[in-house]
């Protein structure tokens, strides 16, 4: 049996339907993630160790296991305790908090680069610590490490796939809706995937253009 | 009220562990002085600059701001309190600038006087304007620090600094790190403030400077003030070796 694309234009609404889905997930957990990680940085290095040591924890857990078994365990594994999320919004507590532990990493670091002289002219002026790393400290730290964080949110949006295991009809989801009343796999994957792509040229294009414009502001 | 000292440092003592930086140094400052530390690396000069807004805490002794103490034993959170208050009223004007690079000039010039003074935009905006006409730079208003020269880099640090209407400015080694010709240019804006009777100590390597504008002059060395005096005196005729030898070395290649 040869390969057949024209099985995929009458899909293409649910397929359209799956990649806002995609797009929207993507971008809850990436503003959740950029920031939370905003905020484990500054509690990783500045808050005092009491608060500091459970969010190291926290972070440990999200890094060390397995994103799918966190979606898993955020989904079903919290019902039982209570606490009955919607699918979509399960998926980007779950997406959101992973990236959250990895965006902190490279915040800490750019806030670690930012010179001394920053912090020091900030306070000398009478901006208190907290003044300062708001005004002062943060947003230097995160203009340079835009381009690492952009590369998060690229990888954030091809894991959003993830999040089709717990029902939420994204992109991935849909195409296999679509293989399921058409047993088309091959078509429908590349479909999908061709699909991904086009939203990753977006998102690049979106993460070139914030990188340019900090460029300039500075 | 004019013999009360604004700045009143009182057995000053600052070490890091065995290392002992300041050595029970004691400075009144009057309003409207202007008062030069000069002295080799290491004598403990900025360290005691940096110690009247107590960016480098002394270990014992006291700081003054007029009927305040600066560096006062308060629990952390008052203390925040108490220190953010009295260093709006310190300016102070670094080596390497300290300019914010991700903010233009005017937004470094009006962003402690927003935050701290509750000015509206409008009000410092203006404030921005006279402060940079000040300092000559007011066509720059617009600029990143990026796109500044040093010397206006440390013109526009200049204007911040006065933007929060300090009484005292503090100075360390503001021309230091700038290129030969960009001096003067800083040095004419600290001449201009001198003439308006601004309070200021200034921690310098340029004799000419400290000899022509400041009232007194300090000699540090090791931690101690070795001697001080009016600059006629410490320039042309010092009493102690320590400050000869430091002037021979230094008067020489100037001119």
């Amino acid at each position: 049996m040869g390969l057949d694309f024209s099985v995929v234009p009458p899909f293409a609404a649910a397929l359209l339907t799956g990649a806002l889905w995609t797009i929207a997930i993507t971008a809850s957990a990436a503003v959740l993630s950029f920031f939370g990680g905003i905020l484990f940085a500054v509690i990783a290095l500045y808050a005092p160790l009491f608060i500091k040591l459970p969010f190291r924890l926290f972070a440990w857990l999200f890094m060390g296991t397995p994103l799918l078994l966190q979606l898993f365990l955020i989904y079903f594994g919290l019902i039982q305790i209570g606490i009955d999320l919607p699918a979509f919004v399960a998926g980007v507590i779950g997406l959101g908090l992973h990236y959250t532990v990895y965006n902190s990493d490279i915040i800490q670091s750019g806030i670690r680069a930012v010179d001394t002289g920053q912090y020091e002219a900030a306070r000398t002026l009478g901006l208190s610590r907290i003044q300062a790393l708001r005004k002062i400290i943060v947003p230097q730290a995160v203009r340079s490490v835009i381009p690492p964080i952009g590369n998060n949110m690229i990888a954030l949006l091809k894991d959003s796939a993830l999040v089709s295991v717990i029902g939420v009809a994204e992109l991935t989801l849909s195409s296999q809706m679509a293989i399921s009343r058409t047993f088309r796999p091959f078509e429908f994957y590349v479909a999908a995937a061709a699909c991904y792509y086009v939203i990753n040229l977006g998102l690049e294009a979106g993460l070139r253009r914030i990188e340019r414009r900090i460029q300039i502001a500075r | 009220m004019t013999d009360r000292p604004i700045i009143d440092i009182r057995n000053a003592a600052k070490s890091y562990g065995s290392l002992e930086v300041l050595k029970d140094i004691s400075l009144q400052v009057k309003r409207g002085q202007i008062v030069a530390i000069i002295g080799p690396s290491g004598s403990g000069k900025s360290t005691l600059l940096r110690a009247i807004n107590d960016l480098d805490p002394l270990t014992s002794g006291e700081v003054w701001l007029e009927d305040t103490q600066v560096n006062k034993k308060l629990p952390t959170r008052q203390y925040e309190a108490h220190i953010n208050a009295v260093r709006q009223n310190i300016g102070m004007v670094f080596q390497h600038f300290n300019l914010f690079p991700h903010l233009n000039v005017r937004d470094n010039i009006t962003l402690a006087p927003k935050m701290l003074k509750g000015l509206s935009k409008a009000e410092a905006d203006q404030l921005a304007v006279e402060q940079l006409n000040k300092v000559g730079l007011l066509d720059r208003i617009d600029y990143y620090p990026s796109q500044l020269s040093g010397g206006q880099k440390q013109r526009v640090a200049i204007a911040r600094a006065l933007a929060m209407k300090p009484k005292v400015m503090l100075f360390d080694e503001a021309t230091s790190a700038l290129d030969p010709e960009l001096v003067e240019e800083v040095n004419l804006v600290m001449k201009q403030l001198a003439e308006e009777h601004m309070t200021m100590i200034i921690v310098t390597h340029e004799m000419g400077f400290a000899q022509d504008v400041c009232d007194r002059v300090l000699f540090m060395d090791q931690g101690v003030v070795v001697e001080e005096g009016p600059p006629e005196v410490i320039f042309k005729a010092p009493a102690n070796d320590r400050t000869k030898n430091f002037l021979r070395k230094h008067l020489k290649g100037q001119n």
